[in-house]
């Protein structure tokens, strides 16, 4: 990897944590992070997986982990909660906000969501980095080296939570960089919703560099949504990578509306047989944003499926990435797979580099992938023009809808109402709809 | 039943998609009252001749004219030709995930009645309106609530497509392949909606494959197409030989 250039600001990254006092598993833990994130560097556009996101806006710039972090007002947060949620944990500009998180003690029966220092060291051990192992990618890497505050669910065995866990990470100033840190751990037959948002409270830019990790024990259930509505000026670099044991089913709902670059990494192993993982993601970008996805399914075992739609709508000058990468194992015999990647250009400069890519080592299985970038169908926009609607606005009702798909799939009433409102404004639907 | 007037009058009409001819010289007149129907074999261009009608972008009128009471049907934009009262049901209607079915079909009636400078609806005045409608067609109230024709049932699309036909109160109405999937029991029902919107002042033209339909909504012309023309034309009683000779002899007699 090219390092050189990139040095400063990995430098000042990593030069900005915070004293490690943790002894045993965790300092051990974060130290080979440390080394491991000076030893590789970070990424450039030399390399495959980068070739089209560019990070070199980010690397010119400098983030510290801030001194202060000012306490916004409950108020600023309002519009960003989720009535539906049995619990709310906010984190401002990576630090854990009791003041603006939801009481922990009226948490339904069986449902534990805490910050990762209060969890017991034993149990972590085994769990934390388990799915998302920092030897992996640059960016977990420096996650890892960071480990200090985060959330962690936990759903017993048995335990049905309907009501969301919400976990909100909000931005308050520029130049700060947040290294979050979520897990999730669905014990057998249990079923869980963890909704992770994360949003800002001014313009400049500032850096997200997020690490999630999913363990779905068999049968359990686990949908993971994901709000990527950082500011136009942020910068959001995130692995999220969920292990999916025997029965078990993911869902994961990736939006990805805001920042300057995003790069969502979306890594599935489906490692029990019968394991299920069902992958909604929705870009809509415009102006100069730049959202990428790449996601990796892993069939290991017989007997799974996966299903994955990935969307993009791409207005201006923006540019969208979806790099699908399926992997069915030789001993993965009578593997489902599905993929899907549509793109919507709206716009001359608009652009998208949408590649699936599918290989298959068991010899009898069932695969499909697709993708398309182009306009809308000149049929279905014939069909709202044959029942009066003009041109303008049949399209901007089409652009709604082909965005809105993804989001009703969503679930929770509250987030798919107010990602509909979104998506109506940013396509001009809401004007036709008025 | 007819008045000296044509509510639309086509002549010599050809059009083309892709640079092929599909469209090869069609005159065809309907008066208000009329009921049409268009059969012939896949292929004969009989949907195409419906779509180019109504604007369907993917054609090209290459010659031939259309007046539609009394203007230059192919001088309108497709949604000027449909608020002049020109409506088209889809044999495969589009589905519009994330907008409710009564938020579409407010849209479609209001824009439609303010382009024929009437009153819209609110709405809760909308509400009443559609639901009285909707009872013409037996249809379920809670399709007002699910996207527009989302998860619907091949029947449950074409009595949507009745009922935006009930709402838009066209003058004339190309209903193109309404009857192909429905179950009988369906196809009563749709058939009977079609029925109960007939005026004297409107008219419907029926394009469809199968004689069945015309049991239920009867024709006073049947046309039947090949080729890209019609080859023939008659009443009602020719769809009854159509159903049981089919269209070779008449393809052959042309």
């Amino acid at each position: 990897m090219e390092t050189s250039t990139v040095s400063p600001f990995l430098d000042q990254l990593l030069a900005d944590r915070p004293v490690d006092s943790a002894r045993g598993w965790l300092g051990r833990l974060r130290g080979q992070a440390l080394e491991q994130a000076h030893g590789a560097g970070v990424p450039t556009v030399r390399d495959e997986d980068w070739r089209f996101t560019d990070l070199s806006p980010l690397y010119k710039l400098a983030f510290r982990a801030p001194a202060v972090v000012p306490e916004p007002t409950p108020d600023a947060i309002r519009p960003h909660r989720v009535a539906e949620a049995a619990v709310r944990m906010v984190f401002v500009d990576g630090r854990h906000s009791p003041a603006l998180s939801s009481a922990v003690d009226v948490l339904p029966a069986g449902l534990k969501v805490e910050r990762l220092g209060d969890v017991d060291g034993e149990w972590l051990r085994s769990r934390l980095g388990a799915v998302a192992a920092f030897t992996d990618d640059a960016f977990v890497a420096i996650n890892t080296a960071h480990l200090q505050d985060g959330a962690v669910v936990v759903v017993d065995r048995d335990v049905a939570i309907d009501a969301p866990v919400h976990l909100l990470f909000v931005s308050t100033q520029p130049d700060a960089a947040a290294h979050p840190r979520v897990l999730v751990v669905a014990e057998p037959s249990s079923d869980v919703t963890v909704i992770e948002e994360h949003m800002a409270l001014h313009d400049g830019a500032y850096c997200v560099n997020a690490v999630t990790e999913v363990i779905a024990e068999a049968n359990a259930r686990v949908r993971h949504v994901k709000l990527q509505r950082d500011g136009k000026a942020g910068f959001h670099l995130a692995t999220s990578a969920a292990r999916v044991e025997r029965d078990a089913r993911f869902h994961s709902h990736d939006i990805a509306i805001g920042g300057r670059i995003s790069r969502q990494n979306l890594r599935v192993a489906l490692a029990g047989e019968g394991s299920e993982c069902h992958l909604d993601g929705l870009a809509l970008i415009d102006g100069r944003q730049l959202a990428d996805t790449h996601s990796f399914v892993d069939h290991a075992v017989p007997h799974g499926i996966s299903r994955q739609r990935h969307k993009c709508v791409v207005g201006g000058g923006a540019h969208a990435v979806f790099n699908g990468r399926v992997l069915v194992r030789s001993g993965a015999q009578q593997t489902d797979s599905a993929q899907q990647s549509r793109n919507l250009l709206l716009s001359e400069r608009a652009r998208v580099d949408a590649k699936p890519q599918l290989e298959i080592f068991a010899d009898d299985v069932k695969c499909a992938h697709g993708a398309t970038v182009g306009q809308l169908e000149l049929e279905e926009v014939f069909y709202l023009r044959s029942r009066g609607l003009d041109d303008l606005a049949a399209r901007n009702l089409l652009t709604y809808a082909f965005a809105a798909e993804i989001v009703d799939a969503i679930g929770v009433k509250s987030v798919v109402e107010r990602l509909r409102a979104h998506v109506m404004a940013r396509t001009g639907a809401q004007e036709t709809l008025r | 039943m007819s008045t000296d007037r044509p509510l639309l009058d086509v002549k010599g009409l050809t059009a083309s998609v892709a640079g092929k001819t599909i469209l090869k010289g069609i005159d065809f007149v309907v008066r208000p009252g009329e009921v049409h129907a268009i059969m012939g074999p896949n292929g004969s261009g009989k949907s195409t001749f419906s779509k180019v009608l109504a604007g369907h972008p993917a054609y090209e009128v290459t010659a031939g004219s259309a007046t539609f009471d009394g203007e230059d049907l192919f001088a309108l934009e497709p949604e000027m030709r449909a608020r002049a009262g020109l409506f088209l049901s889809f044999q495969y209607p589009v589905e519009v995930p994330g907008v409710a079915n009564a938020q579409f079909l407010r849209l479609t009636y209001n824009t439609v009645q303010g382009a024929r400078g009437r009153d819209e609806l609110d709405p809760l005045e909308f509400d009443d309106f559609v639901r009285e409608k909707m009872k013409l067609l037996e249809m379920n109230p809670m399709f007002l609530d699910r996207s527009v024709n989302e998860g619907f049932s091949g029947g449950e699309k074409k009595r949507n497509e009745i009922l935006q036909m009930a709402l838009l109160e066209p003058k004339l109405a190309f209903l193109d392949e309404t009857d192909s999937g429905l179950d009988i029991d369906a196809l009563r029902i749709v058939a009977g909606g079609v029925n109960a919107l007939r005026t004297s002042d409107n008219a419907i033209v029926l394009v469809t494959h199968y004689q069945r339909l015309l049991n239920y909504i009867v024709p006073d012309f049947v046309h039947v197409m090949d080729g890209g023309r019609i080859v023939k034309t008659g009443g009602k009683e020719l769809a009854l030989e159509l159903e049981s000779r089919g269209y070779d002899w008449i393809a052959k007699a042309a």
